[in-house]
């Protein structure tokens, strides 16, 4: 606010003289001064103000400050699965290798990769083969988008089993984490069903026979074996029944019952106290 | 050893200068002249040593000099030696050695999801995911495999009755991973407590990763053993 004052003359020149100041400044300076000026602007909006909260590093004056590291986490929904401190040895990458978090990096990536690849694709025994091919050959990027979901999901598989190792050598299974570490175990399971039913979409020879010689080992389980199997195929042997079944199961059923195992594994972390060790 | 802050320090050197008065220099001048930080300062140790020969009854103790017996610059106490902390206190890192998950986590988190988001577009780049013929009942290939994670299963049936091999020995190997924190009592994590620990699970993963590695590559038509360098790894992708 500008307060009215007598010598309106002085105000004036030096307006005058900011003015031809502002003339001399060359161009990269002017852009620059209107860059700060329209972020300004825009961090001091009230929608700016309400979509960033307090501490979030596009707020207007960030600064580093423990309060502000707190706020970060805090105030973040996708941050704030972590607490705001943890242990120092926790932030090791040479005691977990990232594994775990890799993992649900993976599913990340594979359920982004997996979203697209619905788009094209329909599980019938008529259609699933072809639309896989032209995925291939006729859709902007879909091959790309393909090959990543299926490396990603055998890069799960990997690093879902090394974090398994990693924990056991660890010892972190232990007390208080025992249930954490069955919960991690049917995370594993899981996973390798969700790798497995994958196997069977594109409904090529290579899927046909991995998932029979795969289905065939279940006929053994003693009692129930032969009608867990009927279920699983919907029929004595595996055909457009199961193509739908499977296909259901890989993007609606075990993704959702994983995630809720993925929630209680990560509450549990904390609930726990943190990762384990030092060793 | 901790730092005393030289602000803590000068304060507190000027709080005994007043309380001496201005005529006694403080004590810690002449203790930190030639104070190394390992030994008891050859000053102090002259100083008892003299003091021990007047008053041998003193022995190994630390005795209070009486008044009478004054140091040098007229102070009636002495520092007999500084103790370095870690000697006499356990110092452990506490639970309160904490680090804020914003940066020192979510830093290295990020790197790891960017190096593996660009790991999978590059290997996608560059190595096609598999897309054979049409699936078809009646065109059984030679040799059919499961995807490679099952391998070991297969190799095993290979061996044994699909009863013990498909049944038996992955449940109770399921079951016995499952409940490996209610069987293993050791409350240690301590590597060299947990040598049967192990020892078993390297074992146990070793013995599945050599039937994977075996199933994989050294079984060919009729899933019979052969070499890889015999009949190639052109399939080597078809995972």
């Amino acid at each position: 606010m500008v307060m009215p004052t007598e010598c309106d003359s002085e105000e004036q020149t030096k307006l005058m003289a900011k003015n031809i100041e502002k003339r001399k400044q060359s161009l990269p300076e002017k852009l620059q001064q209107g860059a700060t000026a329209a972020t300004d602007w825009m961090q001091d909006s009230q929608f700016w103000t309400s979509v960033f909260r307090p501490g979030s590093i596009f707020r207007k004056g960030y600064t580093d400050s423990p309060r502000n590291r707190s706020y970060v986490i805090m105030n973040s929904v996708l941050y704030h699965l972590h607490p705001v401190k943890v242990k120092r040895h926790a932030v090791k990458v040479s005691y977990t290798l990232c594994l775990g978090g890799l993992s649900f990096f993976l599913f990340i990536l594979l359920t982004i990769t997996g979203i697209f690849l619905m788009f094209f694709y329909r599980p019938t025994a008529a259609a699933a083969w072809s639309d896989i091919e032209s995925l291939h050959t006729q859709v902007s990027f879909g091959l790309l988008v393909r090959n990543m979901h299926r490396w990603g999901a055998h890069l799960m598989v990997i690093s879902v089993f090394l974090h398994m190792a990693r924990v056991f050598y660890h010892g972190a299974y232990k007390a208080p984490r025992e249930f954490n570490w069955v919960v991690g175990v049917m995370l594993l399971k899981l996973t390798l069903l969700l790798s497995f039913t994958g196997y069977l979409l594109p409904w090529d020879q290579l899927s046909l026979w991995a998932v029979t010689v795969g289905t065939n080992m279940m006929g053994f389980t003693p009692v129930f074996g032969d009608q867990v199997r009927f279920v699983l195929l919907g029929g004595k042997q595996i055909g457009a029944e199961t193509l739908l079944r499977w296909y259901v199961l890989h993007v609606l059923m075990l993704p959702f019952t994983l995630v809720i195992f993925l929630a209680i594994h990560f509450w549990r972390v904390r609930k726990d106290g943190g990762i384990s060790g030092p060793l | 050893m901790t730092e005393i802050p030289e602000h803590l320090l000068k304060r507190s050197q000027d709080a005994k200068a007043k309380a001496d008065g201005d005529s006694a220099p403080p004590p810690q001048s002449v203790a930190q002249s030639d104070d190394d930080g390992e030994t008891i300062p050859r000053s102090l140790l002259e100083q008892s040593q003299q003091e021990g020969a007047a008053a041998p009854a003193g022995g190994g103790v630390a005795t209070i000099a009486p008044p009478a017996m004054a140091g040098p610059s007229g102070n009636t106490h002495r520092l007999l030696t500084v103790v370095k902390s870690g000697s006499i206190q356990d110092v452990k890192a506490s639970p309160g050695d904490k680090v804020h998950v914003w940066p020192h986590l979510l830093a290295p988190e990020f790197t790891a999801a960017l190096f593996i988001t660009a790991f999978t577009l590059v290997f996608s780049l560059f190595i096609n995911a598999p897309l054979l013929e049409l699936a078809n009942h009646n065109a059984t290939p030679n040799p059919s495999k499961a995807p490679w994670y099952f391998l070991g299963l297969q190799e095993l049936l290979t061996m044994f009755d699909p009863m013990i091999a498909g049944v038996t020995a992955p449940g109770i190997v399921l079951v016995l991973l499952g409940f490996a924190p209610y069987i293993d009592r050791n409350p240690s994590n301590a590597p060299e407590d947990r040598k049967f620990a192990i020892s078993i699970q390297t074992i146990h993963l070793m013995f599945w990763a050599v039937l994977v590695i075996i199933g994989s590559f050294f079984r060919g038509q009729g899933f019979n053993f052969t070499y890889p360098w015999d009949t190639g790894l052109h399939g080597i992708f078809h995972l």
